[in-house]
């Protein structure tokens, strides 16, 4: 019975770039909640820091989103292929 | 008071979403041809010889080929909005096709093009294209309004002599003031900072300017040119090669023998090292790409809603969740282009970095 699901989804390339772009999403959405929150709590604590901090933030969170991105195009290139 | 009965009215459109919307997409519209969603995405996400506006009305690009019968140009109309490949243009003596935006050139005698089964052409092969495509053509203008936009910031600085500039000059300073200040000068250093401003400045404003161009959606602009893996791969290998050619003998070294290390540990991460040279320019290129195609993709996608719910009642949630991502897109497009900077600017501090400096 999952063997045939299997076959069936493996007819069909779509389903398996869904199900890899959503698994690299979580990955993202954990660091990128991670780094918020601290970035928050940092802010919290100095106010006076917050324009290094928010700077900071924003290119860490570019770096682990290139990870999660590079699961959407890993998708995209199964959905086109 | 007011607030109320606004609530009210948007009460019932939402709940009139849900029981008509639904409703109305059984019955299936007869004679039209089944609507696909990912066709229209890639399509508008794509390149293409032909700049589309609305259902017929489309303005033509100049196709321009390399062959072995020399330079042959003609215009995109003479394939009358034919991409399956039917319609045969004849120059020079040879027969060029369009199959899916992609110009092919018809092997000798042959008169159609016949494809496998994943829609490749098996008897024609493809020219060296130098077209105008809507891409390029996005990018000359998204140049042409650049160099506006900068020689009268110029001018409106010469006018003004030492006083503050008046007019446009005023609006780009505070942007080139916080390229230098927080971009240019914490990461690459006050001493060598200025070398690289032009190419800083240039990168921020190209691509920023293009994502933006991307984002509106009429005539002469809704290309998705940012969203081409290949114009962020020449970004990419720009600030790459930028990046080697003004690297120092500590960066190497701190490459290749990494100083204060046991020696098995140093063998081991040298390997690493020189890997990680290699992707960081390929992570700029593909964040940039990814993350304006996700973006046209989103918004493409929200619009389909309406077409494939097949009802009037899924337009005012999906125009209102196409209106959120917009907005959102707006930030991301300035994002993007100041991270794209501030990395090439870190990478470019680290190539500088000097061995007093740790």
């Amino acid at each position: 019975m999952s063997l045939l699901l299997l076959q069936d989804a493996a007819a069909n390339y779509g389903a398996f770039a869904a199900i890899g772009a959503g698994l690299a999403a979580i990955g993202g959405g954990i660091g990128v909640g991670k780094i918020g929150g601290a970035a928050m709590e940092a802010m919290a604590r100095q106010p006076e820091m917050q324009g290094k901090l928010q700077g900071s933030a924003i290119v860490l969170i570019a770096f682990i989103e290139a990870v999660a991105l590079f699961g959407v195009v890993v998708g995209l290139l199964g959905v086109l292929k | 008071m007011q607030s109320n009965t606004f609530k009210a009215f948007l009460a019932i459109i939402f709940l009139s979403f849900f029981t008509t919307g639904f409703a109305d997409s059984k019955d299936p519209t007869e004679g039209e041809k089944e609507f696909n969603a990912s066709e229209l995405i890639f399509h508008h996400i794509g390149d293409a010889h032909s700049f589309h506006i609305a259902s017929d009305l489309s303005v033509p690009l100049p196709v321009i080929l390399w062959t072995e019968n020399g330079l042959v140009a003609f215009s995109s109309s003479e394939f009358h909005h034919d991409v399956d490949g039917k319609t045969i243009v004849e120059k020079n003596g040879l027969k060029f096709v369009n199959l899916h935006e992609k110009i092919y050139q018809l092997n000798d005698g042959e008169s159609t093009v016949s494809l496998d089964k994943d829609n490749h052409a098996t008897n024609a092969i493809r020219p060296m294209d130098f077209s105008i495509t809507k891409n390029i053509f996005s990018m000359f203008l998204s140049v042409a309004l650049l160099l506006l936009i900068f020689i009268l910031s110029a001018r409106s600085y010469k006018k003004s002599g030492d006083k503050m500039p008046s007019g446009i000059g005023r609006i780009m300073e505070p942007i080139v003031v916080f390229i230098r200040d927080e971009v240019a000068i914490p990461n690459i250093g006050e001493k060598h900072y200025g070398k690289f401003m032009p190419f800083l400045l240039t990168l921020f404003f190209f691509i920023w300017i293009n994502n933006v161009i991307g984002l509106i959606p009429f005539f002469p602009f809704s290309s998705n040119l940012s969203g081409n893996i290949a114009f962020t791969l020449t970004l990419a290998v720009i600030t790459f090669l930028i990046t080697l050619f003004s690297s120092k003998k500590y960066y190497w070294k701190h490459m290749l023998w990494m100083p204060g290390l046991p020696v098995p540990m140093k063998l081991f991460l040298a390997p690493i090292e020189i890997i990680g040279m290699f992707v960081k320019p390929i992570a700029l290129m593909v964040r940039l790409f990814a993350n304006i195609t996700a973006g046209h993709v989103i918004v493409l996608s929200l619009i389909s809603l309406i077409f494939i719910f097949k009802s009037v009642w899924a337009a005012p949630i999906s125009v209102a969740f196409t209106l959120f991502i917009s907005v959102i897109e707006v930030l991301v497009v300035a994002i993007q282009a100041y991270i794209f900077t501030m990395l090439s600017a870190m990478y470019f501090g680290q190539a500088l970095e000097e061995e007093h400096e740790h």
